[in-house]
């Protein structure tokens, strides 16, 4: 199968954070030997390296559907990758110490992409019940729906997209159990980086409407939503009884 | 570049986000459109010959680039690479536009901003931090320092 290799070696060269890196033996596919090799993680991708200073992995483990456990073997603070599978092939790691090890299973079990966005889900769910919760009289303003509202000539770079409400199925078919009653309210962009530029956001150009008036970046329509969340906060601690 | 092909091919067997038959073409000289079937898993894009079970080859959709050419027409670019551009047209403008909704959302990197995004706003409004419950707040990939500095 062809695979945009080119990019996967960018992806893991990139200042972009990872989710975790350190040196751990990897025990070679036919033979017994462990070969040292520099591991870097990101998201679901598992990247090896010769050394910390190579320019380009040897190696990538997809980790999509794999489980982590620890595992006997001649080496101390070894564990394992596994896939389900007949033929599929249990890629052994050892670490240098028993923290070191901790940590990668830990990093590694939480890795797969359906766990992210089972958590995304979750927290997206909480946040519209906070929101339907406490609207329970008129309307605030409406905070425009966007997706249709970006410059549709622009080229936007993955990671700038719109949030809609469409519901995407979980990989076993199902739908997440979102609510759809009440308003529905699509919350701002997250902020969009550029992996080379570090620190600074780039503010994300959105055309004014009626009902954002000076939100043009980012932050001002944060800075909106802030002020909306405060006055529901309100309402909702008074709805409490806790003011 | 090794990778687990037989675990990424399993992965193309799983069921799709999207799924359709568009016509595509690869960034290669003299190139044409072939009808394909295109399917999204994860953050994987798979395409098909349309009679076939096994994928001629993926698509990692990180740091990419989605970009409407025309009305039905999208591009995926990679960010080291901006110029070499995998076209996909499709039937409709509408089936256009859902495409480039879906994938621009269907990378790792996204999902993770997303999801410092919501922790803040729950933190902000409850003034608990959401992960506690699950025990996962210190995990550096859901930092928001980490990723937002």
């Amino acid at each position: 199968m062809k695979l945009n290799e080119r990019s996967l070696a960018f992806y893991a060269t990139c200042d972009s954070p990872a989710d975790n890196t350190g040196f751990l033996y990897k025990k070679g596919e036919r033979h017994t030997a462990y070969h040292r090799r520099w591991f870097v993680l990101k998201g679901n991708m598992l990247f090896y390296f010769e050394d910390r200073d190579s320019r380009e992995p040897v190696g990538v483990i997809i980790l999509e559907g794999c489980t982590v456990e620890l595992c006997e073997a001649t080496e101390e603070f070894a564990f394992a990758i596994r896939f389900a599978g007949a033929r599929s092939r249990t890629y052994i790691l050892a670490a240098d110490s028993q923290p070191a090890m901790e940590a990668w299973v830990k990093a590694l079990s939480r890795a797969s992409f359906d766990y992210m966005r089972l958590v995304v889900r979750e927290l997206e769910q909480q946040l519209e019940q906070m929101r339907l919760g406490s609207r329970r009289r008129t309307e605030p303003l409406v905070p425009p729906r966007r997706e249709r509202s970006l410059p549709s000539s622009g080229s936007k770079e993955n990671g700038c997209a719109v949030w809609s409400q469409e519901s995407c199925s979980l990989p076993n078919g199902t739908l997440p159990r979102t609510s759809h009653e009440g308003a529905l309210r699509p919350p701002p962009l997250p902020p969009r980086r550029k992996p080379s530029l570090g620190s600074s956001p780039v503010p994300l150009l959105v055309p004014e409407t009626p009902f954002t008036p000076g939100t043009t970046t980012f932050s001002q329509l944060h800075d909106w939503y802030g002020q909306e969340i405060l006055a529901l906060r309100r309402e909702w601690l008074e709805s409490r009884g806790q003011l | 570049m090794r990778y687990n092909e037989k675990e990424l091919q399993a992965l193309s067997r799983q069921p799709a986000e999207k799924a359709a038959e568009i016509g595509m073409r690869v960034p290669k000289k003299g190139s044409v459109v072939k009808r394909r079937l295109v399917k999204l898993v994860v953050n994987f894009l798979f395409y098909f010959r349309t009679d076939e079970a096994e994928p001629i080859g993926a698509l990692l959709l990180e740091h990419c680039r989605i970009a409407e050419e025309e009305p039905s027409v999208f591009s995926i670019s990679f960010i080291e690479e901006p110029d070499r551009k995998y076209y996909f047209e499709c039937s409709s403008e509408e089936q256009c536009q859902e495409w480039i909704d879906a994938l621009r959302r269907a990378s790792y990197e996204f999902m993770r901003r997303s999801l410092i995004f919501y922790r803040n706003e729950i933190q902000k409004m409850t003034g608990k931090d959401p992960l506690e419950q699950y025990g996962i707040s210190e995990e550096a990939r859901f930092q928001l320092n980490t990723h937002q500095a």
